[in-house]
């Protein structure tokens, strides 16, 4: 406990010093996180400074071991340094797919060389990953995935098509599943890693509701893959692939993203001097499942740690933290009023709400739909015939 | 601290949810004591086995000979009542009773501890006035009459008053009703001249009383805690009355679910197990959800009781209305789901509606606690 204490004030004396204002200011949008890769840049002096601070720290990934960039900090630890940068309202220091998504997987089932050079790309923001795993005719029924990879000895050719490829076009790598034996449904996939910039790969942008094109449709025209670039086995790839979805639901979730209850109601009666009592009501109601729910993020990150939560738990985390997130995005549109419907204006910051509260419709879809979670729940924890 | 229970306290859940298996089954006590039409609704003997067990000293602090524990533990123990709809003045006296008593004086604390130690004693709080809980605005008065004091005023859903030894009784000694200040708690004994009680039973087979408190005189050494400073000795005793009865209305929602799952894993309909029908899956694994965040709630906000953190107060609201609407939805749910079988009194389901439903608006139901809320958070 004294260790403990003795590090949580370590920790706040550091942020303190290493946090700049600009970055304890909540996050309006994808854009005011930094995503690293090469092609990235960054938006202020601000954000650039915190970012570096945090990877000379380990802090971009501080539960990793050290010898992979992170800061080698234990369950309790990390629990303390999230509080402590909640707090404050720290930003991230660095988003991406490798820290939520690949990592993870590598941790679990990469070699000692590729956990190595990947996870250091990954915690230094030097390499920004995308995930290709949806396809056309394969969305919830991921496993039905055709696009192909012919062993040609020393390397595999990868014809195929994915779709909904997250910032495919922003990206420097992919991780993906290619099948590789098409006799076998489940073990027939491998898990395969590629340069986005490797002949025959293409991507072309599919431009949101909200009026963003985050994501991409992603074509594979004999991409040439090294017969050494795959995590874990073989026509394994199944495996690593549902074991990242676990991260990926955990993550899209919002377990341990702070305090989620935004408050909206006592911003909106500063703002505006009046709450309409129904609206109000609403909003209350909204708080309690909020403030249960951030109850429920905690409870479910101390027990993974020590193995005491259900292995499936993620998928109910996931549904019901985007189901949350949908619910406060259509509240603030009704407390914003027609301020909120702008969308492009300056005060809107470029219809920042309306537009966010557009994105939020996917939480429920990205990483499997609500309506998947359920039938997870129903079979993996209910144990329901059937399911 | 995490937000799991501790070796000692997982301890503590094994040999609670053995014992209310074992001994406060539903068969062996809720249908035994109603279908006798027991007038206290609940069974002396249990209630000293709680004694035996060390249930009912689980808030009293060491010196007094209790096992000095927290609102966790008593939680532990609720839960298992819930579960298994035991009915027991656990709640009333053990919670409520012995955090008001905690704060009284050594004189009041060798006369009533003690007998509720041993489950000799039952004790019961008398706080609403009227059908809805709302202990802001107090009319029962208290007026000085030498010494002591002269009580007078209605008191309403007072559970297990008709059973009780004694009943705290929240009066005002100063003040207009709804000032803050002013407020004074009482320890009445039950035999004190003026007293009248109507002892009325309740949807859940639980007995609560309407009383009347005629010019009651009792000397000052009934008062618990200060003369007029009684709202904070209340809000203390309401705090871990509210998440006791969360915690318990978990054990509620837990049963009620546990029940229905297995009931779709064993009634078949057009030829399949119901639980194959993907709309009930749905549905179950909704509650499921609903029910895993609101434990996580209730957890949370024992912890910070027991911790004496400034957030408690909030989360408790947060607990007792997610709860709440959290154990309706197991139970009617659970009815819905079990069909025509669901409606009949020989089958359990009803049972725990008919709890949930009395449970819920004991010390403010969803819809008091979301109101809360919001004043809490500033709208
Ligand atoms: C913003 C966004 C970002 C994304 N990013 C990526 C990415 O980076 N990489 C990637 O690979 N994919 C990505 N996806 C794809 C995402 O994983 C899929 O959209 C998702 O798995 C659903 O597949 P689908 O779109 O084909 O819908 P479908 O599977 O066609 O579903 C349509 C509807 O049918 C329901 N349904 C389907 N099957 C069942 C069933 N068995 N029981 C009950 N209902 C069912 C669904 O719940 C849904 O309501 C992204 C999606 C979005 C929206």
């Amino acid at each position: 406990m004294a260790d403990l204490d003795a590090f949580r004030s370590e920790t706040r004396a550091w942020l303190e010093a290493n946090c700049p204002a600009e970055m304890r200011e909540p996050v309006r949008d994808e854009d005011d996180v930094y995503w690293g890769g090469r092609k990235a840049t960054f938006k202020s002096a601000a954000q650039k400074s915190w970012f570096e601070a945090c990877v000379a720290k380990g802090y971009t990934v501080p539960a990793w071991p050290k010898a992979y960039g992170g800061a080698g900090l234990d369950a309790a630890e990390a629990k303390i340094l999230r509080e402590e940068m909640s707090r404050i309202g720290a930003r991230p220091p660095l988003s991406s797919f490798g820290i939520w998504m690949l990592g993870p997987a590598l941790l679990k089932f990469g070699t000692e060389e590729q956990k190595v050079k990947y996870l250091n790309e990954i915690a230094r923001g030097e390499i920004r990953w995308c995930q290709g795993y949806s396809e056309p005719g394969a969305g919830s029924d991921l496993v039905s995935m055709q696009t192909f990879g012919d062993d040609q000895g020393d390397h595999w050719v990868v014809n195929g098509q994915k779709i909904w490829t997250s910032y495919a076009d922003a990206a420097d790598w992919i991780f993906c599943l290619v099948r590789t034996d098409k006799t076998n449904k489940y073990q027939g996939i491998t898990f395969m890693l590629f340069d986005m910039e490797t002949p025959g790969v293409s991507t072309k942008p599919i431009l949101l509701i909200s009026g963003n094109s985050p994501f991409c449709e992603t074509f594979f025209d004999d991409v040439k893959v090294p017969k050494d670039q795959f995590v874990g086995e073989i026509n394994r790839g199944w495996d690593v692939a549902k074991y990242l979805l676990g991260h990926e639901r955990e993550m899209i979730s919002g377990a341990g993203g702070g305090d989620r209850n935004s408050a909206i109601g006592a911003a909106m009666l500063r703002h505006s001097g009046t709450l309409d009592p129904i609206l109000r009501a609403e909003l209350a109601m909204f708080d309690v499942d909020a403030l249960a729910y951030n109850c429920m993020g905690e409870r479910f990150l101390d027990e993974i740690k020590v193995g005491k939560a259900h292995p499936a738990q993620p998928n109910m985390m996931k549904y019901a933290g985007t189901e949350l997130n949908k619910r406060r995005h259509e509240l603030m549109m009704a407390a914003g009023g027609s301020r909120s419907l702008e969308w492009d204006s300056e005060e809107t910051g470029g219809g920042k709400p309306s537009r966010n509260w557009l994105r939020t419709k996917a939480n429920s879809i990205e990483g499997g739909t609500s309506e998947v979670m359920l039938n997870v729940i129903s079979k993996r924890i209910l144990d329901l015939p059937g399911a | 601290m995490p937000l799991y229970h501790d070796d000692d306290q997982a301890m503590l859940a094994d040999s609670a949810r053995q014992f209310m298996a074992e001994e406060g089954a539903i068969n062996k006590q809720l249908r035994h004591w109603r279908d006798k039409g027991c007038k206290d609704g609940f069974g002396h003997e249990l209630w000293k086995q709680f004694g035996e067990m060390g249930f009912t000293g689980i808030l009293v602090a060491e010196d007094d000979g209790g096992l000095g524990l927290g609102n966790v533990e008593a939680g532990i123990v609720l839960e298992e009542i819930g579960r298994n709809l035991t009915p027991s003045p656990f709640l009333t006296s053990s919670v409520l009773a012995a955090t008001a008593l905690a704060q009284g004086s050594d004189d009041l604390r060798g006369r009533y501890l003690p007998g509720l130690l041993t489950g000799d004693s039952v004790f019961a709080v008398a706080i609403d006035e009227g059908a809805k809980h709302h202990p802001e605005a107090i009319k029962t008065k208290a007026e000085k009459s030498g010494n002591g004091f002269k009580l007078s005023g209605k008191k309403d859903f007072v559970i297990h008053g008709a059973s009780a030894d004694m009943i705290i009784v929240a009066a005002r000694t100063s003040g207009g009703d709804s000032d803050a200040d002013g407020l004074t708690l009482f320890a009445v004994p039950k035999d004190a001249a003026g007293l009248s009680q109507d002892a009325v039973k309740l949807v859940d087979s639980s007995v609560a009383t309407h009383m009347t408190l005629d010019g009651v005189a009792l000397a000052g050494d009934a008062v618990i805690g200060e003369v007029d400073g009684g709202r904070a000795v209340l809000n203390r005793m309401l705090n871990a009355g509210r998440i006791g009865a969360a915690a318990e209305g978990i054990g509620v929602a837990r049963g009620a679910m546990d029940m229905t799952v297995d009931y779709l894993k064993q009634r078949k309909q057009f030829g399949k197990l119901i639980g194959e029908f993907q709309a009930l899956q749905h549905r179950a694994s909704h509650l499921y959800s609903e029910v895993e965040i609101a434990r996580a709630a209730v957890i949370k906000a024992q912890q910070l009781l027991d911790a004496g953190s400034q957030k408690a107060e909030l989360m408790v609201s947060v607990a007792k209305a997610k709860v709440g609407r959290t154990a309706n939805l197991a139970v009617r749910e659970g009815v819905q789901m079990h069909g025509g079988i669901g409606m009949t009194d020989e089958y359990d389901i009803g049972l725990y509606m008919k709890r949930d439903r009395a449970l819920s608006e004991f010390l403010g139901d969803a819809n008091y606690h979301t109101e809360r809320v919001a004043q809490l958070n500033g709208y």
